[in-house]
């Protein structure tokens, strides 16, 4: 068995003075500099045993401007929103919120990992949600693993069959009536 | 009473036994639900990580239709009711969000004063409607039900308006007065996964695997929830959670289906045919012991 020795050392040369800033002008982010490190979010995190960074570690990495190491982190893409870290945090951070912004961010600088599901998933939902202003769980679900892992599909037919037997598989589209209408939202500006 | 509808996209798609229940419960108890109309979705936790000022935008426009209404906003998904009130919410709180929405709304022709109420079934059916008046349609006590009361986490966080955060109890409440025994459940507000059952399963399925182990352990033979996600994570993977950790079988019902099944009402209306782990056997033992 070899063993890779990780470099751990992290230099000033690396992080950017302002990405801290620029994210903390983000709606909710504005306390991440209160943060005292205690570990809350971390403890109170149903998912930050399976990331690669926890969230108190993220936070620190924000904080000092590691920018590159935070918008590659799979942590930002493992959050499942349940908003327990926002509640717990003793010092009333929106962690939850800054997950989001750090989320937008990576799409916006276009530094997520590539065939990561998740980060697949919220850009056809959004696609989805501008054509039809309403989502097709199964739909979504088949263009998800066609971009991301469709050999990962093939595992997944005998629940296929399961919602058809139950009859929760929906066979046409769901839309609105005029979607359209939803057209002011999306103008001006593009999504931010 | 009288109150305007949100059903979401899952209540018409792999949750529809959720709305069959709703409305059906609803019907019997007096309560008319009128659909929003060309209401969209409400962008769920997906929207907001591509883009906020559309997000809050999508949420606002069914807060704007429903404000033309003179009733109150009945929200049952649990990612549908939170993402509305944070809505709401940070219209408020952060004027520059409120601003952009009401542009991109009034640029729609539509307006919004902020006033609409956004509630949730649960608060709705026990609170408003009251215990009382639910015991009184009781036909069939749920003998034989052990029930784990599953709340999950959006409609306690972040928000908690009618429920207490940590251990919230309308659900525990609600089945003792159909009849059910409850058996104590301290992961009642734990993640069942979200979203990453279905994209990440090497850590959905563990978060789900542990609602359903804990819930076994602790004698359950049935599992109420109040979201339509939950009930999809918890009841369609339990042979992919059986095949990696332990086994796991357990049926798992909206709230509402019991109260149809105690209501005495068949299982077919209450959509119940719609699990995927049958709760035949569970039924047929109520059936003896009535």
């Amino acid at each position: 068995m070899t063993t890779t020795i990780r470099q751990t050392i992290k230099y000033d040369a690396e992080r950017d003075r302002n990405f801290p800033k620029e994210i903390m002008a983000r709606h909710g982010c504005e306390k991440l500099y209160g943060c005292i490190q205690c570990g809350t979010c971390s403890a109170t995190c149903p998912v930050s045993s399976y990331m690669d960074h926890t969230p108190r570690q993220l936070m620190a990495l924000t904080r000092a401007g590691f920018k590159k190491e935070v918008l590659s982190s799979l942590t930002i893409w493992l959050c499942a929103s349940c908003y327990a870290c926002t509640v717990d945090c003793p010092k009333e951070i929106k962690i939850t919120d800054i997950m989001y912004a750090l989320k937008r961010r990576a799409i916006e600088d276009g530094v997520y990992p590539k065939r990561f599901p998740i980060p697949i998933l919220a850009r056809e939902f959004f696609k989805m949600v501008k054509n039809r202003g309403r989502i097709t769980e199964n739909e979504l679900a088949v263009r998800m693993f066609l971009q991301s892992n469709w050999f990962a599909m093939m595992n997944t037919w005998r629940l296929g069959l399961n919602l058809l037997r139950t009859g929760r598989f929906s066979m046409k589209p769901e839309t609105m009536d005029r979607p359209e209408k939803l057209a002011s939202l999306f103008q001006e500006g593009g999504p931010r | 009473m009288k109150f305007t509808y949100f059903p979401g996209c899952s209540l018409k798609g792999s949750g529809r036994a959720y709305e069959e229940s709703l409305l059906a419960v609803c019907k019997q108890l007096g309560v008319e639900l009128e659909e929003l109309d060309d209401w969209n979705c409400c962008g769920a936790t997906a929207y907001m990580a591509v883009s906020e000022r559309q997000a809050f935008g999508l949420a606002a426009r069914n807060l704007a239709l429903a404000e033309q209404k003179p009733h109150e906003l009945i929200a049952p998904c649990s990612s549908c009711y939170m993402v509305l009130k944070k809505t709401q919410k940070y219209l408020v709180e952060y004027p520059k969000i409120g601003q952009e929405v009401h542009e991109a709304l009034s640029r729609g022709g539509l307006k919004y004063a902020g006033t609409t109420k956004i509630r949730h079934p649960l608060d709705v059916l026990v609170n408003d409607i009251g215990l009382d008046a639910i015991k009184k349609q009781v036909k069939m006590p749920l003998k034989g039900f052990k029930v784990a009361p599953y709340y999950g986490c959006q409609i306690v966080r972040p928000y908690a308006d009618f429920d207490d955060q940590y251990d919230p109890v309308l659900m525990d409440k609600l089945f003792k007065a159909l009849g059910a025994e409850v058996v104590k459940y301290p992961l009642k507000t734990r993640c069942c996964g979200g979203s990453l059952t279905g994209t990440l399963p090497e850590a959905g399925l563990g978060l789900s695997f542990h609602i359903l182990r804990e819930a076994q352990r602790r004698g359950a033979n049935v599992l109420a929830t109040v979201c339509p996600l939950c009930q999809f994570n918890l009841d369609a993977y339990q042979r992919d959670m059986t095949n990696k950790y332990e086994p796991v079988h357990m049926p798992i019902v909206y709230f509402t289906q019991l109260m149809g099944l105690a209501f005495g009402m068949d299982a077919k209306t209450l959509g119940l045919q719609r699990g995927i782990i049958s709760i035949e056997p569970l039924l047929k033992k109520q059936e003896v012991v009535a």
